[in-house]
């Protein structure tokens, strides 16, 4: 193959194929060729690079320019003065928050210089498509480590050394997982992966196989060899196609490397492995769930024990991991569990990838070291929150999670602290939340999510979680109660001490968490109608704050309804009747003031706006 | 390689990696010599292109895999285009001047690959002060 002198690194994940990714390959493969520059520059496509809120994006090398929201129209300009002339055209790089200027190298930007990239090693720099570019990194060199120079002992006694806990969601100690496997006497036992990502909002898992999907092979193969699995399956949800082509091309290049199927690598070890796609029910993640699913079983959890260890798929010795879990693997095989404890703390070991969403400026997905304060995720890498926004709270875990407020935001971010907090590490979500989410909303959003999703083989998650439900719905509707409050508060005790599966288990975390934060919150919902963050409507009343506002009429120009009103310069009001509550004047004002009032204040005003009427008449 | 199956061994691995390593050379940083050719608009209106073309070409046929080739604007000194920077790991830049394709192949020859700075095409050893 010829040498390159520069390569355009495109980013050709879900997000910036959505944006138009492809159509910025075509473009600059046109453009290189009309100026003859084809053999001189390649062109690559990636999977995501984790900041699809930018896309579509591209890195040129080797000076690592990054170009961010891309159109085909830049693509000449890009051409004719970085790739032709040498100078790299300061309006289409990042813009940096923080830094407050443009950013030119990839290298320098914070969301991507101050992440340390283990699981994501590969992100944004291979082809996602060619297996030569994955060995390139040393791909597969851990699995021929493994197989010929490791017993199956010492292959589960590294990964148990390394400390790495299940990324998945619980957390459990991955070796300890595999040694139980392996102690289990069977000729046939199963190996394998989870893609489900039933987590709303997150894209951790999809990002690993789309940019790196022969990762997650590599990873089996050698939970494989530790077990003694020489069949192995992933479970994919059906609504990531481009996962799914990504690792069905990335099984056939190892099949027909001999880097799966049989003797691979000359070592006399036999795996194979294949792509179930899983119809997206958010159970079917559950393990057990999981293996009624590829069984082509309907997805309903079962007791444990017996543990899928010793009774999995098919009642087979069967072990599970996460795609991130597997993702982690291969290094530690190659440079030693001790390399891997370099990063994290000692009970959760290296780094963790999270899907950083929400109020904050930066967008996308992260890795980062264990025991990172959260504050630093939030300010350091998303970039602190949006222009003018105040920091209210940070949900983890997602509908298993909770919410953490701005006291804890100093918490490190391990699985015992965490935990600690009431919300769970969990399979990496976080949302950052401002003033503007109202804590009983957020909790109302998750509760209807798992009781959509419930099974419905446990009455206490089935009827229990639509009972809580209902009450979220009331509170918000300005129907709350007094003793509502503790009656959720028993509820999601009686749900999370008798359901069968983690999904009931956790369903009540994100209401005991904003309940044990924000409990002033529910309170004002229920004894004095008032929403302070304006988002239950029933409990919101906009009104203008005559000696805040100074006219400069942003709200009326905002008001859907024209129900604003005012002269120039001078306060402006809102007449009441028409108003639909729709928040665009509270978010036009820059003067702060436009305000929340209780529901109540509505009647009031209007009552008084009559008043008024009748003197005046 | 495609079409016909081909079982890999761990030779084969290696064999792989250190074909890819030019690529990653380029994308991961770790290169052992650069060169930089200037091409402002004089540059370019010099035979700077010829001069890209010459090295690329050449780089590809000789096999090294360390060595990165960028662009940057004007150099500054117009009347002595086509110009180009040579800099090796721990070595101080030479900067070479009025060059064309047959110079270029021999300062790639033996600066680059041979390490012998080809001093009756050099400008000047070092930073912006020295010219
Ligand atoms: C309701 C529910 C949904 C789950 N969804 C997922 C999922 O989408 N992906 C995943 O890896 N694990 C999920 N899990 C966790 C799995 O049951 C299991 O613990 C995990 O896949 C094991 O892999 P790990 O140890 O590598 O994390 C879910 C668990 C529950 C209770
Ligand atoms: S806890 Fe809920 S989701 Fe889990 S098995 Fe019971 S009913 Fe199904
Ligand atoms: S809340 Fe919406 S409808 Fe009501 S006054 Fe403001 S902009 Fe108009
Ligand atoms: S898809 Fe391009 S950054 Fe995520
Ligand atoms: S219109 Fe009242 S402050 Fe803007």
């Amino acid at each position: 193959m010829g040498n390159y002198r520069g390569n355009l690194v495109i980013c050709g994940g879900t997000g910036c194929i959505a944006g138009g990714g492809a159509k910025i390959r075509d473009a600059m493969q046109a453009e290189l060729a009309a100026r003859g520059l084809e053999k001189e520059i390649g062109i690559v496509m990636t999977g995501c690079n984790g900041f699809c809120a930018k896309g579509p994006i591209m890195t040129v090398y080797p000076d690592g320019t990054f170009y961010e929201k891309l159109t085909p129209a830049d693509v000449p300009l890009i051409v004719e003065e970085h790739l032709l002339k040498g100078r790299p055209v300061e309006k289409l790089m990042h813009k940096d928050p923080v830094l407050k200027r443009a950013v030119p190298a990839m290298h320098d930007i914070p969301f991507f210089n101050l992440q340390v990239l283990r699981a994501l090693r590969n992100k944004g720099l291979i082809d996602a498509e060619k297996i030569e570019e994955y060995i390139a990194r040393d791909g597969y060199m851990a699995a021929a480590k493994a197989l010929l120079q490791m017993t199956p002992e010492q292959i589960v006694n590294e990964v148990k050394a390394s400390g790495l806990r299940g990324r998945g969601g619980a957390g459990f100690p991955t070796g300890v997982k595999w040694e139980l496997c392996a102690r289990v006497q069977g000729d046939v036992k199963y190996i394998l992966c989870n893609g489900d990502e039933g987590d709303p909002g997150a894209f951790m898992d999809r990002s690993v196989m789309e940019a790196d999907p022969h990762v997650v092979l590599e990873g089996m193969i050698i939970a494989a060899r530790a077990i003694g699995a020489h069949k192995g399956y992933i479970y994919v949800r059906a609504e990531y196609p481009l996962a799914v082509s990504r690792l069905q091309m990335a099984i056939d290049q190892a099949n027909e490397y001999g880097l799966l199927g049989k003797n691979i690598l000359g070592s006399g070890f036999d795996l194979d492995v294949e792509i179930y796609q899983g119809a997206g029910a958010f159970v079917c993640g559950e393990e057990t769930a999981l293996m009624r699913s590829l069984e082509g079983k309907r997805g309903m959890p079962i007791p444990r024990p017996p543990f899928p260890a010793v009774q999995g798929l098919w009642k087979k010795p069967t072990v599970l991991n996460n795609v991130e879990t597997y993702a982690n693997i291969p290094p530690i095989i190659l440079n030693g569990a001790g390399w891997f404890r370099e990063l994290g703390t000692e009970k959760s070991a290296g780094t963790k990838v999270f899907a950083l969403t929400g109020a904050i400026n930066n967008i996308g997905l992260i890795e980062v070291p264990m025991g990172i304060p959260l504050r630093k995720v939030i300010y350091d890498i998303g970039g602190g929150l949006k222009q003018g926004r105040q920091f209210k709270a940070v949900q983890l875990g997602g509908p298993s999670g909770g919410c953490i407020p701005k006291e804890l935001l100093d918490t490190p971010v391990t699985y015992e602290d965490i935990t600690q907090t009431g919300a769970i590490v969990g399979s990496g979500g976080m949302v950052v939340m401002d003033e503007s989410n109202c804590m009983v909303s957020v909790a109302k959003f998750f509760l209807e999510f798992t009781t959509d999703e419930s099974c419905g083989k446990c009455p206490p998650c089935r009827i229990g979680t639509k009972i809580m439900h209902g009450k979220l719905k009331d509170i918000t509707e300005g129907l709350g109660k007094p003793g509502d409050i503790e009656l959720l508060q028993d509820l999601a005790h009686d749900i999370i001490n008798t359901s069968l599966c983690g999904l009931g288990q956790t369903a009540p975390n994100p209401v005991l968490s904003t309940i044990k934060y924000f409990r002033d919150e529910y309170e004002a919902h229920i004894n004095e109608g008032w929403c302070r963050a304006g988002v239950c409507r029933p409990l919101t009343t906009f009104y203008i704050d005559a000696s805040k506002c100074i006219g400069c009429g942003a709200c009326a120009r905002a008001c859907p309804q024209k129900t604003v009103s005012g002269e120039k310069k001078k306060p402006h009001s809102i007449d009441q009747s028409g108003c639909i509550k729709c928040r665009s004047c509270y978010e036009a004002c820059k003067f702060g003031a436009v305000k929340i009032g209780p529901g109540s204040l509505k009647q009031k005003l209007l009552e008084e706006a009559e008043a008024a009427k009748g003197v005046s008449e | 390689m495609p079409g016909e199956a081909r079982k890999l061994t761990v030779e084969d691995l290696k064999r792989i990696k250190e074909e890819h390593r030019a690529t990653f050379t380029l994308r991961e940083g770790g290169y052992r010599a650069k060169v930089t050719v200037n091409m402002g608009t004089c540059g370019i209106a010099a035979g700077a292109r010829e001069i890209m073309n010459a090295l690329v070409e050449e780089l590809s046929a000789s096999g090294a895999k360390d060595v990165i080739v960028t662009t940057s604007g004007c150099g500054g000194l117009c009347s002595r285009e086509p110009m180009a920077w040579v800099e090796i790991a721990g070595q101080p830049v030479v900067r070479y001047c009025d060059l064309n394709g047959q110079k270029i192949k021999r300062i790639l020859k033996e600066h680059i690959l041979d390490g012998r700075v080809v001093e009756e095409y050099a400008l000047a050893v070092g930073d912006e002060t020295s010219y």
